[in-house]
């Protein structure tokens, strides 16, 4: 595996099955009495998210925890983060404190490319979510998850959803399941595509009843309902009206499909209530395989061969006993 | 009075000739030349030209003295081959006052190095709500002719009327940042393939090609002139051509960044090329070459923008807008222009020295090289290539897009009326 996780599109097929595979055994190791392996044993993870998202941090956390790695946060608020310290500055403390990896989650799209490219850390990079950019650890759960459910996906058909023009949950999908074989259709309104989409290796629909009946897995994205003061839309009511997913568009699906959403949810705006908890939703098992997922990648970029830090073998043993 | 004599120089490309510059003008010119005690300047292998005017420069000063100050920026302003520079207005405070004018104005004649023509801000502290005293900036010791917001776009359509209209008084100029504020909120890179990918907000082309188009059918409604800043898009350069060929009286600038780099660099998300109007494609690179060398475009300008590092190492939606360019323009236009055979010395005398100064209006720079003129001259090396160093600068910022890309060209000497700014490639 490659030194740093910035973007879906730095995983080729065999890593993103490497990873995946990885993850289910780290799964599997959620089901016994004792949670905990040695692998990272050791090592320093820092979680460093310039941006709130608790649940992210707490996946992280408890994927870095679970490997015994050190695990310290730093989070904007009451540190040094809010009271304007430069990128630069956190970089170099962080470096300063002996980080093997850094997770980190910025509002700024490429934050995450700016800590690993620009020779202020030698820490492994994780992007934890980068602006409208990427969130690449997101887009694996997604895929682990879906795995799950439909097997391989080589020739699956994915609808995303909604809001792709600002997600970056979107982003990471597109590029990840069209790595692992998956047909990928966009479904938004024009106004939230982006300019330039049909260079993407994705097919793009207006019409959410016309995707559905043809979907193996449908994801939704969050919308926020401030974006139609943007003129993205018209009014909330005729958003869910038209890209909603509600319990008479959820009759439209394959019996064996799916319904995905990345959180946090927005009730009755993009998924209605019913179809949050029905059956077909995976959504609480995403939460339950980003900590495997977390625990995977981790695991990889910190004691994969290469560049790994010197006590990098000791730990592979360790954490391949553990595992086994 | 010093006198040096130019020995071999190849005037404007063409055959070497020898110049004799004596109580500020070109007093000789013609071969095997000789002066009793004047100081000897071999040229041989080099060009001259007219010294460089440059419509478009940000001197910092004054407010942000830690980016750059007149002196620093004149200094690399004559370092890169220019005797005249034209300050922008918008500094802390904005210069939109005769007394803000005249403060720039006179700290470029103290310091020597580079004539400094002030531009005056057409609104009131850029606030685009009304219009500054333009008058009085134009009677003023600084002679404005020059009027713009740069930085911010007259995007209100009336104001925009009222200042082409008003200016005609005194032969003045608007200078156009042309930027459809609404259409490029939180823009941070060119709308495109790769803004989507990026997740970078985008500047779309419109935003820019729908002010030139305005402007344009507006300074022909009331017969005003007006030049169009950095243009950076083909559609812009086909709107300028269409209103030339109609008649309009409209000039248009061209950035060395714009003739050279396009927008793939901010897949780096290195903020040293984020800059306003974004880096385009390669299909506008082409288009402004083309523009530029037909004449579409006018002239070169560098909207040499520097900035203290913090501002620049940083995430790129935190960072700055601008690059810094005048000790990197003529190689740049060299690379873009001359060494792809668009342009020759001449063309690139006028594109960067005679138009800039017709279009400020500025006598006595942009004169083309004969007896009798202003020495306003420099001698440039056009055979070397080597990488761009950035610590290798008289400026007090180093955000040059250019650092360890190989370059061609180096400026050797340059003469202010006479009087060397630069020799042996140093400051003097
Ligand atoms: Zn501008």
């Amino acid at each position: 595996m490659k030194r740093h996780l910035l973007s879906a599109a730095d995983l080729d097929r065999d890593e993103a099955l490497l990873i995946l595979d990885t993850a289910g055994e780290m799964r599997s190791l959620a089901d016994r009495p004792i949670k905990k392996s040695p692998a990272l044993r050791g090592r320093t993870v820092v979680n460093l998210f310039f941006e709130d998202s608790t649940r992210t941090r707490i996946s992280f956390e408890a994927a870095g925890k679970r490997l015994s790695a050190d695990v310290i946060n730093f989070s904007a608020k009451g540190s040094s983060l809010s009271k304007g310290e430069s990128l630069k500055d956190t970089a170099l403390t962080l470096e300063a404190m002996g980080a093997d990896a850094v997770v980190i989650r910025h509002s700024a799209s490429g934050a995450p490319h700016r800590l690993a490219n620009s020779g202020w850390v030698r820490s492994s990079v994780v992007n934890a979510g980068d602006g409208t950019h990427e969130h690449p650890t997101q887009a694996l759960l997604d895929a682990f998850t879906m795995r799950r459910h439909l097997g391989d996906l080589d020739g699956r058909r994915i609808a995303i959803v909604g809001d792709v023009l600002h997600s970056r949950v979107a982003r990471s999908n597109a590029l990840l399941l069209a790595t692992l074989g998956a047909e990928v259709t966009l479904v938004a309104p024009p106004t939230l595509l982006p300019v330039g989409v049909e260079t993407w290796p994705v097919t793009t629909s207006y019409d959410l009843d016309a995707t559905l009946p043809k979907s193996d897995a449908v994801m939704m994205l969050r919308v926020q309902r401030e974006r139609m003061n943007a003129a993205f839309f018209p009014s909330a009511r005729e958003y869910s009206r038209r890209y909603g997913l509600d319990a008479r568009r959820m009759g439209l699906l394959d019996a064996h499909a799916i319904v995905m959403h990345p959180g946090p949810m927005i009730r009755g705006m993009e998924i209605s209530a019913d179809v949050a908890d029905s059956e077909r939703s995976v959504i609480v098992e995403q939460v339950t395989n980003g900590v495997a997922v977390r625990m995977a990648v981790l695991y990889l970029l910190l004691s994969g061969s290469g560049e790994a830090p010197e006590t990098s073998e000791n730990n592979t043993t360790a954490g391949t006993e553990a595992l086994a | 009075m010093s006198e040096h004599l130019i020995r071999g120089a190849s005037v404007l490309g063409g055959e070497p000739a020898d110049l004799l510059l004596r109580d500020g003008v070109i007093a000789e010119l013609g071969p095997g030349l000789s002066a009793a005690g004047a100081e000897i300047v071999d040229a041989d292998g080099l060009v001259a030209l007219p010294g460089l005017v440059d419509l478009h420069t940000h001197l910092r000063e004054p407010g942000r003295e830690d980016a750059e100050t007149v002196l620093t920026g004149t200094q690399a302003a004559a370092r890169g081959g220019f005797t005249t520079v034209h300050a922008m207005a918008n500094t802390e405070p904005v210069a939109d006052t005769a007394g803000g004018v005249e403060q720039v104005w006179r700290l470029g004649r103290e310091g020597g190095y580079c004539d400094v023509a002030a531009v005056g801000a057409v609104t009131v502290g850029l606030a685009g709500e009304r219009l500054a005293e333009l008058g009085a900036m134009a009677e003023s010791a600084a002679r404005v002719r020059v009027f713009s917001d740069d930085g911010k776009c007259v995007s209100d359509a009336v104001l925009m009327r009222r200042a082409l209209e008003y200016v005609k008084a005194f032969d003045g100029v608007v200078a156009q940042h042309a930027q459809e504020p609404r259409l490029t909120e939180g823009a941070q890179m060119n709308e495109g393939e790769l803004s989507g990918v990026l997740g970078l907000a985008g500047w779309p082309a419109v935003a820019e090609e729908a002010i030139v188009a305005r402007d344009c059918l507006l300074a022909a409604h009331v017969g005003s002139r007006l030049h169009v800043c950095h243009v950076s898009t083909k559609g812009s350069v086909d709107i300028v051509r269409w209103a030339k060929s109609r008649g309009c009286q409209v000039s248009a600038e061209v950035t060395p960044h714009h003739l050279l780099l396009t927008d793939e660099l901010a897949s780096t998300y290195d903020p040293v090329y984020k800059v306003n109007p974004p880096l385009r494609t390669r299909e506008d690179v082409e288009a402004l070459r083309a523009g530029l060398a037909d004449g579409t475009i006018d002239c070169v300008a560098t909207d040499h923008a520097p900035h203290p590092s913090e501002d620049k190492d940083c995430e790129w939606a935190n960072a700055a807008f601008g690059m810094m360019g005048l000790e990197t323009a003529l190689s740049v236009v060299q690379e873009a222009m001359v060494d792809t055979g668009l342009l020759d010395w001449p063309g690139v005398a006028d594109r960067m020295s005679g138009a800039p100064a017709r279009i400020g209006r500025i006598t006595g720079q942009g004169r083309s090289l004969e007896v009798g003129a202003p020495a306003n001259v420099v001698l440039y090396d056009p055979s070397v290539r080597r990488p761009v160093d950035p610590a290798d600068s008289a400026s007090l910022s180093r955000n040059t897009p250019y650092a360890e890309r190989e370059l061609p060209g180096h400026v050797v000497a340059t003469f202010l009326r006479g009087k060397p700014t630069v020799l042996d490639g140093k400051l003097q």
